[in-house]
C-alpha cells in the first residue's frame, strides 16, 4: 500500500537543498520523490501543509538506563521520547548497570528494545569488560549479536597498551570504536571548565586542554592501528586543528558534539544549577561558537543528544556531588533549531549532522529522503513557539537544562519504516 | 539604606549600601562588646542552629557567642558525626531541620553552592559560614570592619591578599567586598595557587611578594593548608615561606603604616613570621577575631528584623 506525502518542504542533506515537493512510500521505503505539485494518485494522501519533512534523526549515544536503573529510563519511555523528538534511530550506550560487555546482555537489550521501543534501536557495546580498561570484550561475538560500535563511554581507557590492542583487534574486524577524548588526570574531579566563572564560583575545574590531550593520544593510536574511530564529543576550539589534520592525513576519523555544547555555555550554570552539569562540562562562548562553525564546515560530523537520564535525587545535591548528564531526546531538535533561527546553521546542514552523517558512519541506509531509503522521517514546524515544561517530557527522568525556556520548533509527526510512531495531538 | 536580604549567602549578592549598614551596626556591637554586661535581647525568643558539615573552632565559637549575647537559644550540630554518615542527603537534612522551626540557620559546608541550595528548602534565615571554595561572607565583613577601624575608611585603599587564593573562600568574599567598595586589589601567590581567570576579576595578580606588596595599605595573609604539598601545588613549606611567607623584611615594601591581617588559624613560619604576627603595632589579627563576634551579631540582628517583618516568616 502506498502513501503520498504532498505539499512538504523536503530537506535534502545530501544535495543541501530545501524544496517544496512530494514523497511517496510503499512497504516502508521511499519509492518516489519530486518537486512541485504531486501527481494524481489513488494512494492514501497526507497533506503536509507546507511544513518541513526531513530524514529522521539518528542519535548516537543515547543512554537508556536498562538494565539496572529502569526507574530513570526504560526502552519504552526512551522510545516514546525519541518518537516525540523526531529521533527514528537510537544508538544506545553501554554504560548501564551492569555494562553491556557480553553477547548475552546485548541480546537482552535487543529483546527489550524490540518489545518496547517504537523507534529503531541499535546497541553499542563496551570496549573493555566492565568498562574498566583492562580486558577486551568479545568484539567478534558482540558484532555478530548486533553491536554497531564499541565504546567505554565517558570512562577513558588509560592504559595505552591495552587500548592499542583493543584498537588493533577491532580494526581486524572492521569495528567502529568511539572514544571520549579527555586526559583523565587533568580532568579528575572536575565539575566545570576552568576560567573566570569557575574560579569565582569556587568549583573544581578542568582546562580545555584536557580534551585536546585526550584527542591527541587517541589520534596517535588511530594512526598506529588504522582503526575506524569516532570522537564522541569535541567541545573546545583547541581540539579542532588536530582533528582537521587527522582527517587531511586520511585517518578514518569522525567527530561528534552534543547539542548542549552547541546551544549552551558555561555561564548557564549560573547559581549552581545542576541540570546544566554535563560531561564534558559546558564551555566558553568562544568555544561554543567554534563548535557551531565546525558543524557548518563539516569538520564536526555529527550532532547527538547525549541523552543521559538522572533522577531528582542525583541532581538535588551540591554541584560538585551532583550527577552529570541531561535528557535531550525531545529537546534535541528544538535546541538545534535555535541555531537555524539565529542564522548560524541551515536546515540541510543541521540534518546532515543529525541524520545523514551518523547513518553513513554506521553504514545505515537511513539519513536521506532518496528513493530507496527507508521511510524514516520527521515532519516538523520550525517556527511553532512553546515554553518547555520538563514535567511534560516523555522521559522518566526530567533533568533538562531547557526547563522553562522559550523554544521554537515542534515535531508534528514521526515515521519509522513508513508507520507513524508519533503524532502531535 | 535598609538591609533587604532574607539570607546572608554571599557578599556578591549585597549592595554596597547594605554592606555599610551591616558595618555600621557591627561597629556599635563592637563598642558594646567592650563594655561589661554586654548582653542584649535582639534575638530573644529566637532559635539559632549552627550546622557545621566541616570542622570549625573559631567560626563556630564566634557565631555561638554572637547568638548568645543577643539572647537567642543556640544549638550546635556537628554534621560530620551524624546523618551524613547514615546516607541522608543535604536536602533531607534541611527539611528535617526545617520541621523543627529554627529562626536562624548558620551553615558551613565543604561544597561550593551547598548553603544556597539548602536555603531554598527552608523557611528560616540562612547564614553562610563558608561553602567550599565559594564564599565566607562574615569573614569578609569582619575583615572590612577591622580595616575601616584601623584606616578610618574602606575605599581607595591598596589591599594585597597573599597565599592560597585558589582554595580560599575568604579571598573570594574579600575580593567581592573590597571591589564593591572601590579599593585597589592585588592577589599574590605562586601561580599554582592563583585560580585561572583571576586576572579578569578586576584585580592585579603578582607572583612576587616585593612587587605585589609595594605601597600596600593592607596585607591579608591566607592560611596554607598542609595538604597542598600532596597535590604538587608547592614544593615545600620552607620554599613557600622563603618566597611567600610574610616577615618584617618583605613587609618593608608596603606602606610604613600598612596593617597585617590573617583569618586564622595561622601557620607560624609557613605563611607568616611569628614575631610579626604578634607585633601589636602592625598585626590586627586579634582584633579580627573580636570584630568577628560583632559582625555576626549585626548580621543575625538584621536578618531577624527582616524575619519578623516577613509575612510568611516562621514567627508566630
Amino acid at each position: 500500500m502506498k502513501t503520498l506525502f504532498k505539499n512538504a518542504r523536503l530537506i535534502d542533506p545530501v544535495a543541501g537543498t530545501v524544496e517544496t515537493g512530494f514523497l511517496e512510500i510503499e512497504d516502508g521505503r521511499i519509492v518516489a520523490r519530486g518537486t512541485g505539485k504531486a501527481p494524481k494518485s489513488d494512494a492514501e494522501t497526507v497533506d503536509c501543509n507546507d511544513k518541513y519533512l526531513a530524514p529522521g534523526i539518528v542519535d548516537i549515544g543515547v543512554k537508556v538506563s536498562e538494565p539496572g536503573e529502569r526507574h530513570k529510563e526504560s526502552f519504552r519511555s526512551a522510545g516514546q521520547a525519541a518518537a516525540a523528538g523526531g529521533v527514528t534511530t537510537m544508538v544506545t550506550r553501554p554504560d548501564t548497570l551492569p555494562a553491556i560487555d557480553n553477547p548475552e546482555t546485548l541480546e537482552f537489550v535487543t529483546r527489550r528494545a524490540n518489545e518496547a521501543a517504537p523507534v529503531n534501536v541499535l546497541p553499542m557495546a563496551a570496549l573493555t569488560r566492565g568498562r574498566r580498561g583492562r580486558q577486551m570484550v568479545e568484539i567478534g561475538f558482540m558484532l555478530d549479536a548486533g553491536a554497531v560500535a564499541f565504546t567505554d563511554c565517558d570512562t577513558v581507557v588509560q592504559d595505552n597498551k591495552v587500548l592499542s590492542r583493543c584498537l588493533t583487534y577491532a580494526r581486524s574486524l572492521g569495528a567502529l570504536v568511539i572514544g571520549h577524548p579527555q586526559d583523565p588526570g587533568l580532568s579528575k574531579g572536575a565539575a566545570v571548565t576552568s576560567g573566570k566563572f569557575a574560579s569565582l564560583k569556587g568549583l573544581p575545574y578542568v582546562s580545555p586542554m584536557a580534551e585536546r590531550m585526550g584527542l591527541d593520544r587517541d589520534l596517535a593510536l588511530v594512526e598506529m592501528t588504522g582503526v575506524r574511530y569516532h570522537a564522541d564529543q569535541i567541545t573546545v576550539a583547541r581540539s579542532l586543528p588536530p582533528l582537521e589534520r587527522a582527517k587531511k592525513n586520511g585517518l578514518d576519523v569522525t567527530a561528534g558534539v552534543s547539542i548542549h555544547h552547541l546551544a549552551l555555555n558555561e555561564l548557564d550554570v549560573g547559581d549552581y544549577r545542576t541540570f546544566f552539569k554535563v560531561k564534558p562540562p559546558l564551555r566558553s562562548e568562544d568555544d561554543r561558537k567554534a563548535m557551531v562553525a565546525a558543524v557548518a564546515s563539516g569538520l564536526i560530523d555529527i550532532i547527538s543528544s547525549m541523552h543521559t537520564p538522572q533522577d531528582e535525587e542525583s541532581k538535588r545535591l551540591p554541584f560538585e556531588e551532583a550527577a552529570s548528564g541531561a535528557v535531550a531526546l525531545e529537546t534535541l531538535l528544538p535546541a538545534a533549531l535555535r541555531l537555524y533561527h539565529s542564522g548560524e546553521l541551515t536546515l540541510p546542514q543541521l540534518f546532515r549532522a543529525l541524520s545523514l552523517n551518523p547513518s553513513k558512519r554506521l553504514g545505515l541506509e537511513t539519513g536521506s529522503l532518496n528513493v530507496g531509503a527507508p521511510a524514516d522521517f520527521v515532519l516538523f514546524d520550525p517556527d511553532l513557539p512553546f515554553v518547555l515544561d520538563r514535567f511534560k517530557l516523555k522521559s522518566k527522568s526530567k533533568n533538562t537544562p531547557f526547563d522553562g525556556q522559550r523554544m521554537q520548533g515542534k515535531v508534528l509527526a514521526t515515521y519509522v519504516g513508513g508507520k507513524p510512531v508519533y503524532r502531535r495531538s | 539604606m535598609a538591609f533587604r536580604q532574607k539570607h546572608l549567602l554571599s557578599i556578591e549578592q549585597l549592595h554596597p549600601d547594605e554592606i555599610q549598614t551591616l558595618l555600621d551596626l557591627s561597629d556599635k556591637y563592637a563598642d558594646q562588646n567592650r563594655k561589661s554586661g554586654h548582653g542584649s535581647s535582639a534575638l530573644a525568643g529566637l532559635t539559632q542552629v549552627n550546622m557545621f558539615f566541616e570542622n570549625s573552632t573559631r567560626t563556630l565559637a564566634s557565631f555561638e557567642l554572637a547568638g548568645k549575647r543577643l539572647g537567642a537559644t543556640v544549638m550546635n550540630m556537628s554534621m560530620q558525626a551524624s546523618s551524613i554518615k547514615k546516607g541522608e542527603t543535604l536536602i533531607d537534612t534541611a527539611l528535617t531541620l526545617n520541621a523543627m522551626h529554627p529562626d536562624l540557620l548558620v551553615v558551613r559546608h565543604p561544597h561550593s553552592g551547598a548553603v544556597e541550595l539548602l536555603s531554598e528548602k527552608v523557611n528560616c534565615a540562612v547564614l553562610n559560614a563558608g561553602d567550599g571554595r565559594h564564599e565566607h561572607p562574615t569573614q569578609a565583613l569582619l575583615d572590612a570592619l577591622t580595616i575601616r577601624r584601623a584606616k578610618g575608611r574602606l575605599h581607595r585603599l591598596t589591599v594585597a591578599i597573599c597565599g592560597d587564593i585558589a582554595h580560599s573562600r575568604v579571598a573570594r568574599s574579600n575580593i567581592h567586598l573590597l571591589g564593591k567598595m572601590e579599593n585597589r586589589l592585588r592577589l599574590i601567590g605562586p601561580p599554582t595557587l592563583i585560580p585561572p581567570g583571576a586576572s579578569d576579576w578586576g584585580v592585579e595578580v603578582y607572583d612576587n611578594m616585593a612587587e605585589g606588596l609595594k605601597d600596600a595599605d593592607v596585607v591579608m595573609m591566607l592560611r596554607l593548608q598542609k595538604e597542598r604539598m600532596d597535590g604538587a601545588f608547592i614544593p615545600s613549606e620552607r620554599e613557600y615561606y622563603h618566597r611567600y611567607g610574610l616577615d618584617a623584611d618583605k613587609l618593608r615594601a608596603a606602606k610604613d603604616d600598612a596593617i597585617v591581617m590573617h583569618p586564622g588559624p595561622m601557620n607560624r613560619g609557613v605563611e607568616i613570621d611569628g614575631t610579626l604576627a604578634d607585633d601589636i603595632n602592625r598585626s590586627h589579627i586579634q582584633e579580627q577575631v573580636e570584630m568577628g563576634v560583632a559582625v555576626r551579631m549585626a548580621a543575625m540582628d538584621l536578618l531577624a528584623r527582616n524575619l519578623r517583618q516577613a509575612p510568611t516568616g516562621v514567627m508566630v
